[in-house]
C-alpha cells in the first residue's frame, strides 16, 4: 500500500510542480491543488497507513488499534484552509486579469 | 519609600511626558511649563531624597524579575555615581525647562516640546539606574529615539531634519553595537547584572571575548559621546532648539558614552586594548574638538566642537587606567555639564535677543546685555580653565595625569603636549567666544533691533549655574567634595585613591602648564583675531573635508546604490524564476540532511499491495498527468480532471480509515469546482496561432522545469516511502486517544482534538478562514474585468438568438428549461441537506463529521439553490447574511473560550456531562458542541460569502455595460 501512496504523492508532486512553474495563472492555481493534495496525502501517511482500522473509540477495541488520530486532524483544518486559499487565489487573479488584460503571472505577457 | 524610590524617580518624567501630551491644544506656554516644571522639580527631590541613604555607603536596589529564564530582570540600582549623575540630570533638566518656558516662542507647539524633553530625562535616568545591562541598552536607545525627536523639532527646516537623521543612524547603530557588545559581556560572565559584572573584572579581561565585547561597546559609547571619528553628528545636531542643545548635547545625552566608560571601568579598563583603542579616540577627539572650535562661526557650533573637545578630554582621562584619572574624569564630567550648560543657555538669550548666532554680526552687545554678558565671562573663563573656577580644578587634575607615565607608549608620551595645546586652544575659543560677542564697537546689521536683557527667570538658571562654577571652583572641598567622593568610591571600591580637590597645590608642572596655555591660548588669539573676524565657517585647509559629507556619501551608496546593485543583480519581478528558487531550495533542502547524516537504503516491496488500490491509483496518476497536460488550452477539462484525482484521494482517506477526511475532502471537492467554473467565464480565450513558434529558449525553460518537476516528485516519492514504512514512534497520539472519552467526552478523536484538545489552533484557523473570505468579498467589490470578458458569453448569446428567432419563445426562456429536471430535484433537495448537516453536526463529535464539514454541507445546499433557479431566483426566496453568519460563528467560539475564564479555568477549557432530557433520554453536552457550532457558523459564512460574492459579477456586468455604454453616448 505504501509504494502505491508514495508514488501517487511523487506523481501529484511532479504535475504540481511543473504547472506553477507556468506562465498562466489558471495552471498555477490548478497546480497548487495538485500539491496541496500531495502534501495532505504525505501528511496523513506520516501517521502510518492502516487500512481496515476503526477510527473510533469503542469500549471492545484496544487503543493501540486505532489509526493516528493527530495526522488526521491536521489534514481535515489543512483541506478546508486549502480550499480558503484557493478562492483567495483564484480572486486575486481574476482581479490581475481584469486590471492588466492579460492572465500571465507577471501581469505582461512579455517575459523579460 | 524604601526600593521605590528608584521606581518613582524612574516613571515620574515618563508619565510628566504623558501628561503633556493631553496638554496639547493649550494656547499658552505657561500650563506646559508648569507641569514640566513640577515634574522636572519633583524629580530632583526625589534624588535628593535619596541621598542619605547614598551617603551611608548604601547601594538602593530595585528588582522586578522580567523574563528570568533569559537572565533579563528589571533592575533598577542607585549607588553614588549613579545618583551623582540622576542629581546632574534632573537639576540641569530643571533649570533648562524653566529657561525653556521664555525660550519657546508663543508659536511653537510646546506641549510637544515638554513631552518628549520629560521622556528624554526618564530615558536617561533610566540609563544612570539600570542595574541590568540588556535594560540599560534599551533605555540607551530610548535616549537616541528621543534626541532624534527633540533635535527634528523644527521639522519644517532642512537642518533640523537633517541634522536629526544623521544624529540617529550615528548613535542608532552605536546602541545596536553596544547591545552586541553587552550581550557578548553578559556570556563571558555569565549574567546581565551590573553588580555581578563589576565584580567579574579578570574575567573579562582575560576572556578570549574580550576585545570583541570592548569594540562593540566602545563603538557604542563612543558614538554616544561624539568621538572622533563619530563626533560629526554633534554639531548637525545643533539645529535643535537651544534648550534642547544644553541639556542633550553639553550635559546629559552625549555623557552617556563617558558615563559608560566610566561605568564599566572597573570591568574593562586597565588593559592595553583599552589604554589604545579610546586612548586615541580621546586624544585625537580632545585635540580635533579644540582646534575646530576655534574657527566656528556659529556661536552654537563652537560650543558644540567644545563639548566634543572636553569629552574627548573624559575620554583620554577614563583611557588612562590610573584611579586618579578616573577621579577627574568624574569631576569634570560635572564641572563640563554646568559650565557648558549655562554656556548654552548664554548663546541661546543671545541669539533670542537679537535673533542671530553669526559671530560675524555680532559685537559689542555688553552694553545691552551685561549681565547675562558678566555670566558668560564667568562661564567661559570656567571652560578655559582660569584658576578660581570649577573647570581649573578638574584641568588641574588632567595635567597632573597627562604628566604621569601609564603605558610606555608614544600616546602617553605625547600626551602632555596635547594637553597642553588643546587647552590653549580652548582659551583661545573661550576668548573670542566673549571678546567678539561682548566688546567692540555696537553691532550693525542684528535681524532685532535693540537687544535687551531677557526677563529675569530666563535668566536664572543660567545665574545659578555660573554661581555653582564659583563655589565649586572657590570652595571645592565642602560644596562637590562629599558628593564627589561617594561617586568615586562606587565606582573605584577599594581602589579609590588619595585625592586632594585644594584650589592650591604649590608651584608644580601642572600649574606651570596651564599658565603656558592660558598665554599662549590668549596670544594666539591676538594673532588669529582679524582671520576670525573674516573666515568662513570652519578650520583652515579641513573645512572641506566634512564628516557630514563623507556620512551623507555612505549613506546614499549603502542605502541606495547597493541596494539597486543587488535588486539588479539578484532580484526578479517574475513569479516563475522566484517559484522556480522556492521550489529548488525546497528540494536541496530535503536533500541536504540525507547528504548530511546519510541514510540507509531499503527496497521496495510490492507484496501486499492491493490491486484494487493499485487500479485505482493508475487511474489517479492518469487523471493528474491529464490535468497537467490540459491545463494550458483545455481549462474546463483540465477542472475536470482535477476534480476526479480529489475523488481518488477522498477514496483512498476512506480505504485507509480515515473517514473525517473523506467526508472534508469530498465536500471540499464540490465547492472547489463550482468555485473555479464561477471563475473561468473571466478568463481569456485561446488565441490560435500565437504560441505556435516554440524558441529554442523557451523550449529550454520548458525541458528545466520538467526536470526540475521530476526530480521533486522522485524525492517526495522516496520520502514518501521512507516515512510511510518507518515504525510510527510512539507519539502524542496515545495521549489523545486515551483521553478523547474521559477529558474531552467524545469518540470521535479527529474532532475531538480540533474542538478541544486543540481548540486554540482551530479558532486561529477559522479566523484566517474569515479573514480570506472578507479579503476576497473586497477584492471583488471592486472588480472589473479584462475589455474582451465584457461581452456576453457565447452560450447565452446563441440561447438568446434561439429565443429571438421562434416567435413564441421570449428571451430567457431556453435558460429557464436548461436542466430543468435537475434542478427541481435540486430545489426538492433543500431540505433533505440541511437535515444531512444537522446530522452531520451533531454526530460529530462521537461519529465522523463535525462543525467543517457540516457547514460545508450546508453551504453546498444554499449553492444548490443557486444553481437551479439562478442568482435572481435565489435571493427572492432566501436572504442569506454570511457575514452575520460569520461573526456569530467567530463569537460563539470565542465566548465558549472565554467562558472558562469565569468558571476559573484556561481559555477553552471544555466540559462536558450527560443531561437527563425528557423522552429521550441521557444525551452527552459538552462545552466543545458549542465551540463546534461556531465553526461550523463560520464556515457556512464564509464558504456561502466567497461563492456568491463571484456569482453576482455576472449580475454585476450588466451593469457595468450599462455604465459603458453610457459612457460611449456620451462620448
Amino acid at each position: 500500500m505504501e509504494i502505491i501512496l508514495s508514488i501517487a504523492i511523487g506523481v501529484m508532486t511532479s504535475c504540481g510542480v511543473w504547472l506553477i512553474l507556468r506562465p498562466r495563472t489558471y495552471q498555477v492555481i490548478i497546480g497548487l491543488s495538485l500539491l496541496s493534495y500531495a502534501v495532505n496525502l504525505f501528511i496523513f501517511g506520516v501517521g502510518g497507513v492502516k487500512t481496515n482500522v476503526p477510527p473510533i473509540l469503542s469500549d471492545d477495541v484496544a487503543i493501540s488499534t486505532l489509526a493516528d488520530p493527530v495526522p488526521q486532524a491536521l489534514v481535515l483544518t489543512a483541506i478546508v484552509i486549502g480550499f480558503a486559499t484557493t478562492a483567495l487565489f483564484l480572486v486575486v487573479l481574476l482581479a490581475s486579469r481584469g486590471l492588466t488584460g492579460t492572465d500571465h503571472v507577471d501581469g505582461r505577457s512579455d517575459p523579460k | 519609600m524604601g526600593p521605590y524610590i528608584l521606581l518613582i524617580l524612574l516613571v515620574l518624567p515618563f508619565f510628566g511626558s504623558l501628561v503633556s501630551i493631553f496638554l496639547l491644544n493649550t494656547p499658552s506656554r505657561t500650563l506646559p511649563s508648569w507641569a514640566a516644571g513640577s515634574v522636572a522639580f519633583l524629580s530632583l527631590l526625589v534624588v535628593a531624597a535619596a541621598y542619605p541613604a547614598i551617603y551611608d555607603g548604601e547601594v538602593l536596589r530595585f528588582h522586578v524579575e522580567w523574563v528570568p529564564q533569559l537572565g533579563l530582570d528589571f533592575t533598577l540600582r542607585m549607588d553614588g555615581f549613579a545618583w551623582l549623575f540622576s542629581a546632574l540630570i534632573t537639576s540641569i533638566g530643571f533649570l533648562v525647562v524653566v529657561y525653556a518656558r521664555y525660550y519657546m516662542s508663543e508659536d511653537d507647539p510646546v506641549p510637544r516640546f515638554f513631552s518628549f524633553f520629560l521622556a528624554f530625562m526618564g530615558a536617561m535616568l533610566g540609563i544612570v539606574l539600570s542595574g541590568n545591562v540588556i535594560l540599560l541598552s534599551v533605555f540607551w536607545e530610548l535616549t537616541s529615539i528621543f534626541s532624534f525627536l527633540l533635535i527634528s523639532y523644527w521639522h519644517n527646516t532642512a537642518a533640523a531634519r537633517d541634522g536629526a537623521r544623521m544624529a540617529l543612524t550615528v548613535t542608532g547603530i552605536g546602541g545596536f553595537c553596544l547591545l552586541i557588545g553587552l550581550l557578548l559581556l553578559g556570556n563571558i560572565v555569565g549574567s546581565y547584572d551590573l553588580d555581578k559584572i563589576l565584580e567579574s573584572g579578570d574575567i573579562i579581561r582575560g576572556h578570549s571575548l574580550y576585545l570583541p565585547a570592548l569594540i562593540f561597546i566602545l563603538l557604542g559609547a563612543l558614538t554616544k559621546s561624539a568621538q572622533f571619528p563619530f563626533h560629526f553628528w554633534l554639531p548637525n545636531a545643533m539645529a535643535a532648539p537651544t534648550p534642547v542643545s544644553a541639556f542633550l548635547h553639553s550635559a546629559t545625552m552625549v555623557k552617556a558614552g563617558v558615563f559608560l566608560l566610566a561605568r564599566l571601568w572597573p570591568a574593562l579598563a586597565g588593559t592595553y586594548e583599552w589604554f589604545w583603542i579610546v586612548g586615541a579616540a580621546g586624544i585625537i577627539t580632545l585635540l580635533l574638538g579644540a582646534y575646530f572650535a576655534m574657527f566656528q562661526q556659529d556661536l552654537k557650533g563652537l560650543l558644540a566642537y567644545s563639548t566634543i573637545s572636553h569629552l574627548g578630554l573624559i575620554t583620554t582621562l577614563l583611557s588612562l587606567g590610573s584611579p586618579l584619572a578616573t577621579v577627574a574624569a568624574i569631576f569634570h564630567m560635572v564641572n563640563h555639564a554646568t559650565f557648558k550648560a549655562s554656556l548654552f543657555m548664554a548663546a541661546g538669550i543671545i541669539d533670542h535677543e537679537t535673533g542671530t548666532r553669526d559671530m560675524r554680526r555680532l559685537s559689542g552687545l555688553f552694553r545691552f546685555l551685561p549681565i547675562t554678558g558678566t555670566l558668560a565671562m564667568v562661564a567661559s573663563a570656567a571652560m578655559a580653565g582660569v584658576p578660581l573656577l570649577n573647570g581649573f580644578l578638574s584641568k588641574e587634575m588632567f595635567f597632573a595625569e597627562a604628566v604621569e607615565t601609564h603605558a610606555d607608549s608614544i600616546l602617553d608620551r605625547i600626551l602632555p603636549y596635547v594637553a597642553t595645546l588643546a587647552s590653549a586652544f580652548s582659551v583661545t575659543y573661550s576668548l573670542r567666544f566673549i571678546h567678539t560677542v561682548f566688546f567692540g564697537p555696537a553691532p550693525s546689521d542684528l535681524p532685532k533691533e535693540k537687544p535687551h536683557e531677557p526677563p529675569h527667570w530666563m535668566r536664572f538658571p543660567v545665574e545659578f549655574l555660573v554661581v555653582s562654577c564659583l563655589i565649586v571652583g572657590i570652595v571645592p572641598a565642602i560644596s562637590i567634595g562629599p558628593f564627589l567622593h561617594t561617586a568615586v568610591v562606587s565606582v573605584l571600591g577599594a581602589d579609590t585613591p588619595e585625592y586632594s580637590l585644594a584650589v592650591w597645590h604649590g608651584f608644580n608642572l601642572p600649574l606651570m602648564m596651564s599658565i603656558t596655555a592660558l598665554l599662549g591660548g590668549a596670544a594666539l588669539y591676538f594673532v588669529l583675531k582679524d582671520y576670525f573676524a573674516t573666515c568662513e565657517d570652519g578650520p583652515p585647509i579641513l573645512r572641506r573635508l566634512k564628516g557630514q559629507r563623507i556620512f551623507e556619501r555612505i549613506l546614499v551608496e549603502v542605502s541606495w546604490r547597493w541596494a539597486r546593485l543587488a535588486e539588479q543583480r539578484v532580484g526578479t519581478r517574475n513569479l516563475q524564476p522566484q517559484l522556480r528558487w522556492v521550489v529548488a531550495t525546497g528540494f536541496l533542502a530535503g536533500l541536504l540532511p540525507l547528504y548530511l547524516s546519510g541514510f540507509e537504503t531499503r527496497p521496495f516491496v510490492f507484496s501486499g499491495v492491493d490491486p484494487r488500490f493499485a487500479a485505482i491509483w493508475l487511474l489517479g496518476i492518469a487523471l493528474a498527468v491529464g490535468t497537467a497536460y490540459l491545463a494550458k488550452y483545455h481549462r474546463l477539462a483540465a477542472l475536470v480532471t482535477l476534480g476526479g484525482v480529489g475523488l481518488i484521494v477522498c477514496v483512498s482517506f476512506v480505504w485507509l480509515s480515515a473517514p473525517d477526511l473523506a467526508i472534508t475532502q469530498l465536500l471540499v471537492e464540490i465547492v472547489t469546482t463550482v468555485l473555479i467554473l464561477l471563475g473561468l467565464r473571466w478568463l481569456p480565450k485561446r488565441m490560435h496561432g500565437v504560441d505556435e513558434a516554440i524558441t529554442l529558449r523557451a523550449r529550454f525553460r520548458r525541458f528545466r522545469d520538467l526536470a526540475l518537476a521530476i526530480v521533486c516528485g522522485i524525492g517526495m516519492t522516496f520520502i514518501s516511502y521512507a516515512v510511510m514504512t518507518m515504525p510510527v514512534p510512539d507519539a502524542i497520539a496515545n495521549y489523545f486517544l486515551e483521553n478523547a472519552y474521559s477529558e474531552g467526552g467524545g469518540r470521535n478523536v479527529v474532532n475531538v482534538i480540533l474542538v478541544d484538545f486543540r481548540g486554540f489552533d482551530t479558532l486561529g484557523e477559522i479566523t484566517v478562514l474569515g479573514v480570506v473570505a472578507l479579503t476576497v468579498y473586497a477584492l471583488l467589490r471592486r472588480f472589473r474585468p479584462a475589455p474582451d470578458s465584457m461581452d456576453m458569453p457565447e452560450q447565452q448569446q446563441i440561447q438568446n438568438r434561439f429565443d429571438e428567432e421562434r416567435p413564441e419563445r421570449s428571451a430567457g426562456d431556453t435558460v429557464r428549461d436548461y436542466l430543468l429536471v435537475p434542478s427541481v430535484i435540486m430545489q426538492w433537495m433543500f431540505p433533505v441537506v440541511i437535515t444531512f448537516a444537522v446530522y452531520i453536526f451533531l454526530r460529530g463529535h462521537d461519529m465522523p463529521g463535525g462543525g467543517f464539514s457540516a457547514g460545508l454541507t450546508l453551504s453546498i445546499a444554499f449553492l444548490l439553490q443557486y444553481l437551479a433557479g439562478g442568482t435572481r431566483w435565489a435571493e427572492d426566496r432566501i436572504r442569506i447574511l454570511p457575514l452575520r453568519w460569520m461573526g456569530a460563528g467567530l463569537l460563539t467560539a470565542a465566548a465558549t473560550g472565554i467562558g472558562a475564564w469565569f468558571l476559573g479555568y484556561p481559555f477553552l477549557t471544555s466540559h462536558f456531562q450527560y443531561i437527563e432530557l425528557p423522552l429521550i433520554g441521557k444525551v452527552p453536552a459538552a462545552t466543545a458542541l458549542l465551540f463546534d457550532l461556531g465553526v461550523f457558523s463560520l464556515v457556512v459564512g464564509s464558504t456561502v460569502l466567497i461563492l456568491v460574492a463571484l456569482a453576482h459579477q455576472s449580475i454585476r456586468i450588466n451593469r457595468l455595460r450599462a455604465i459603458d455604454a453610457e459612457k460611449g453616448r456620451e462620448a
